[in-house]
């Protein structure tokens, strides 16, 4: 049958997890499950792209370059990111999003 | 008491996920490659769906450690063995880490007990399965130019690639790295002389 040796089986698994991060980000009220949801964003948009690399051989050695820069630009990501939740969290005690409403009042 | 607990919750994870490989392998007779395929992208799917979804946010945490770990061999079965081992090092040792010390530095008792989802909950639920569907129908009817069987990806050209063609763009991420780490530190630095209660 070789379920693994189809192309499109892994875009639709890059899509599901793409499509539950997006919930994620857009139903989660506290900060950090928001900063998880754009993880596995990150995550399923590297599955596609290193599946392509593994099946088209004019993008073998890209794709793995394209996933690990990805990587390193999720790392930076991450590292903002939680300092900007931390820095807020200490000046309004919380981590709920739907609380930071100072530029709304 | 709690132990058998455990174990029996461990044993029925067990197989909710072994349950698709060994569909895959009795009903449509795959290799080794589909089953672990099928195993290990129902981990995937399903850890990504508790870290959305529980209510415990440091479980959610773990859970997406377990969902990293999934997509980790997923990479191998795609013959992909750098991005594995870059994806295990860098998203479970690095990011993971990161984000449980923020989870135990900013949650306070009272949070778990509260509304998790935002009111838009179910609006965003609609609107992934959408996007998900769509993707899906896109992926299945497109005739994707190029593409043969699996090939994998070899490490020799990954670093000949890296180090050749692509080396502007391998500093400049360093230069990004340490940028972040910089500004990271500045930002969740505490100010000695100002006080909490800031006008954010």
């Amino acid at each position: 049958m070789g379920f693994a040796d189809s192309l499109d089986n892994y875009l639709i698994l890059a899509g599901a997890l793409f499509a539950i991060g997006a919930f994620g980000f857009l139903a989660r009220r506290n900060a950090i499950s928001m900063l998880m949801s754009i993880e596995l964003m990150l995550n399923a948009v590297n599955l596609a792209i290193v599946a392509f690399g593994a099946f088209v051989p004019a993008l073998q050695g890209d794709g793995a370059i394209i996933a690990l820069m990805v990587m390193a630009v999720a790392a930076a990501e991450a590292t903002v990111g939680l300092a900007i939740v931390i820095a807020i969290f200490r000046n309004r005690r919380t981590p709920l999003v739907d609380e930071y409403d100072a530029m709304r009042r | 008491m709690r132990a058998w607990l455990y174990l029996i919750g461990g044993l029925i994870a067990f197989g909710v996920v072994a349950t698709p490989g060994l569909a895959v392998m009795l009903l449509f007779g795959g290799d080794a490659a589909d089953i672990l395929l099928a195993s290990l992208a129902t981990l995937m799917l399903v850890s990504a769906i508790a870290v959305v979804t529980m209510r415990d946010i440091i479980r959610c945490g773990l859970a997406m450690i377990v969902s990293f770990l999934a997509l980790a061999g997923i990479y191998v079965i795609l013959r992909a063995p750098i991005v594995a081992a870059a994806q295990v090092i860098i998203y479970i040792g690095a990011i993971s880490v990161l984000i449980l010390f923020a989870i135990m530095l900013t949650q306070d008792k009272v949070a778990p007990a509260r509304l998790v989802f935002q009111t838009q909950a179910l609006p965003a639920g609609i609107a992934a399965i959408v996007l998900a569907v769509l993707v899906a129908l896109a992926a299945v009817g497109t005739d994707w130019p190029g593409a043969v069987d699996r090939i994998g990806i070899a490490t020799v050209e990954v670093a000949q690639l890296l180090f050749d063609e692509y080396l502007l763009p391998f500093e400049v991420v360093s230069v990004l790295l340490l940028a972040a780490v910089v500004g990271g530190v500045f930002l969740a630095k505490r100010e000695p002389s100002q006080r909490d209660e800031g006008p954010i």
